[in-house]
């Protein structure tokens, strides 16, 4: 198994992610029901799982497992979307403003610290608003606009990476050779910033899942295109979660949905960050073997540890002798 | 003003008792990276002693495992470094290894003082020189008056060579081998009983690493610490060092007074690594070197580790375990070598007699 595997972390993230993924890609071919069907007139209140309706109906009678795997499409994709948008711009902006410097760099900084303070939930709503909640729902477009509020946050970082980066020998010693300054960019610096790129845009799409179930549970994105914050909005709208009845198979699986996914990319993120930097683990251990050897879960600068079995150890081999 | 007059509680040692008393004793130090089935064993079951006013070199190529060994012995190694067996003691009493971070903290630099390689970059560049020494000698000695610690930092200063009207400078407007003098300086500020020095000539040029050397020998006559002293250089370490001891491929493979070793080296890694440097006098020999590289520390080969580069190896070398130490010479010096176990005749490099 390669070393990136063997990390608990960054394998439990990977499955959930993996899943997700094959969710939104599949989900809707495995749907029973069409997400929009009533499956009665009659009833008017939320019924319970059952056999013919695996995690129960809503208010009025669809189905909600159908919802769920439709909806999942729909939210995966936008946030893969707003994550890899918001990307792209972040290391345009930052790489070029970190390297470039001078003019250019005000610039562009300019305008990350302009998009940085942005409250970026009241102009989604603004933005939104603007399209009409009657206009096709169209997902690439609405990823689109969500990574426009989200790309700031990245593209500072990468900008102080390719700062530090940027006065280091090899680059200096590129700029003396005569490469081009995009070449620089793209070839000498970018493969240095990779694991930062990684966070960045798993970090964005976990902000992208968040920022579309909000915008979708506050019904500001059409709400009869599905998606697990549609599904929360109607919830909400029959006080799913405020009745003595509590319908919690309406509700919980799209929370739940939204927040395995978060927590998913979150241990990747994880699990990156301590691959890259491997001084984050704990002195190369894991928490099991270490505990089994009685050190310190985190090894102190200036404290190696001892592991507590060398006496017997010694005196094994001072009987050798 | 003297040294003993300025410092109030230190550690002098009269260079009489030069090689007498054990004050580091380390015995059967074993040190990894890493933990479990990946770790590197980087310190193998290493015994060492260094004496009070000793200086005792320690020898190897990079990666060998001599800075491992003297950051395990401090307590230093980062992680994912890990002590997995063995003992050190200082000073016959204190146990390094199971210290608290507490009495680690009053033995270093108060006791056991360490100068590394680029150790001039410690200097915080936005401080004055003297601003440094005087933060030190505040922290470690509460009592001392304003005057006292100028006088102190000024006498410091000379012991390194440096004029005292330097303690106004910063960082920057020093040379490399001044700041690398500043730092033995602040090494030797508590008047320590051990000083450990790894490479700490390496980063200048050869005229300035003379100089410091020599100002250390001096100091060291003067004041009469210790020194445990890695460095890959062994012409060098014959010089400074009372008694060297070789490492290869993370254990001591010879160890003895540093004449006996350059005169009649007894293990052929000694021998390989004083071939590797020209001498100034005598007639002129083609440098042999030591063919190939060092083992991985992994997956070290079997038997001892140095049969594959050895030119001398035979079966033995492969089948038995690495050889121990064998005491030579009526005890006084001792190399992990099967050649050396009196039951073959030795190849005549290796069976040189020791001149006085």
């Amino acid at each position: 198994m390669p070393r990136l595997l063997r990390s608990p972390k960054i394998l439990t993230g990977l499955c959930l992610s993996v899943a997700f993924a094959i969710l939104a890609v599949v989900g809707p071919y495995l749907a029973p029901y069409n997400p929009n069907a009533n499956a009665s007139t009659t009833v008017g209140i939320a019924q319970p799982p059952s056999a013919a309706h695996l995690l129960g109906t809503t208010q009025t009678q669809q189905d909600v497992l159908s919802q769920l795997l439709v909806g999942g499409r729909s939210t995966v994709l936008v946030s893969l979307v707003a994550g890899v948008v918001a990307t792209a711009l972040a290391v345009l902006f930052g790489v070029a403003a970190g390297y470039l410097g001078g003019r250019a760099d005000d610039l562009l900084s300019m305008l990350a610290n302009i998009f940085l303070v942005l409250p970026a939930l009241p102009l989604l709503i603004v933005i939104f608003g603007l399209l009409g909640k009657g206009a096709s729902p169209n997902d690439l477009l609405i990823g689109f606009i969500i990574s426009v509020t989200g790309w700031a946050f990245g593209a500072r970082q990468l900008r102080a990476q390719t700062l530090s980066m940027r006065a280091r020998d090899f680059i200096e010693s590129a700029r003396i050779i005569g490469e081009r300054s995009w070449r620089i960019m793209a070839f000498e610096i970018l493969p240095n910033l990779v694991p930062v790129v990684a966070t960045s845009f798993l970090f964005t799409v976990i902000y992208g899942v968040g920022t579309y179930t909000a915008l979708a549970f506050l019904g500001v994105i059409n709400l009869s295109h599905w998606s697990w914050g549609t599904m929360l909005y109607w919830a909400q709208n029959a006080q799913a979660a405020q009745d003595v009845h509590i319908q919690w198979w309406w509700f919980l699986p799209p929370g739940l949905a939204v927040g395995l996914f978060g927590t998913g990319l979150a241990l990747l993120n994880f699990g990156i960050d301590e691959y890259v930097n491997p001084r984050l683990r704990a002195a190369g251990i894991t928490g099991r073997q270490a505990r089994r050897a009685g050190l310190p879960r985190h090894a102190r600068l200036g404290l190696t540890p001892v592991l507590p079995a060398r006496e017997p150890v010694l005196e094994a081999r001072e009987a050798a002798r | 003003m003297s040294t003993e007059e300025v410092i109030p509680s230190g550690q002098l040692a009269s260079p009489g008792r030069h090689g007498s008393d054990p004050l580091i004793e380390v015995s059967g130090l074993c040190a990894d990276y890493g933990f479990g089935a990946g770790a590197v064993h980087a310190v193998l079951d290493v015994d060492l002693t260094l004496r009070r006013g000793e200086v005792l070199g320690l020898a190897g190529e990079s990666g060998s495992g001599k800075s491992t060994l003297a950051y395990a012995i401090t307590r230093l190694l980062r992680p994912p470094g890990i002590i997995t067996a063995g003992r050190a003691r200082f000073d016959g009493s204190v146990d390094l290894l199971s210290a608290t971070e507490h009495e680690l903290r009053g033995l270093r630099w108060n006791d056991i003082a360490v100068v590394l390689q680029s150790s001039m970059n410690a200097l915080n560049p936005v401080l004055r020189i003297g601003t440094q020494f005087a933060d030190l000698l505040r922290a470690h000695r509460p009592g001392m008056s304003r005057v006292a610690i100028r006088e102190r930092s000024a006498e410091l200063l000379a012991m390194v060579g440096i004029p005292a009207d330097r303690l106004t400078s910063y960082p920057h407007e020093l040379s490399g081998g001044m700041r690398q003098r500043v730092m033995i300086a602040t090494a030797l500020a508590l008047d320590p009983a051990v000083v450990i020095m790894d490479e700490p000539t390496t980063a200048l040029d050869v005229v300035t690493q003379r100089e410091i050397l020599e100002e250390l020998t001096a100091l060291r006559d003067r004041l009469g610490f210790a020194v445990l002293f890695i460095s890959h250089d062994l012409s060098l370490l014959v010089e400074i060092a009372d008694s060297i001891a070789v490492m290869y491929a993370g254990r001591l493979v010879e160890q003895g007074p540093a004449k006996a070793i350059f005169r009649s080296p007894r293990h052929p890694y000694s021998l390989g690594l004083l071939n590797s440097f020209p001498s100034l006098h005598g007639p002129r020999r083609t440098m042999e070197g030591i063919p190939g590289s060092p083992p991985d520390l992994r997956t070290p080969p079997p038997g001892c580790a140095f049969h594959p580069r050895c030119r001398y190896a035979f079966d033995k070398c492969q089948a038995e375990p690495h050889p121990p130490l064998l005491p030579l010479d009526a005890g006084s010096r001792a190399a992990a070598c099967w050649l050396q176990d009196g039951t073959r005749t030795r190849p005549d490099e290796l069976a040189l007699e020791v001149r006085p």
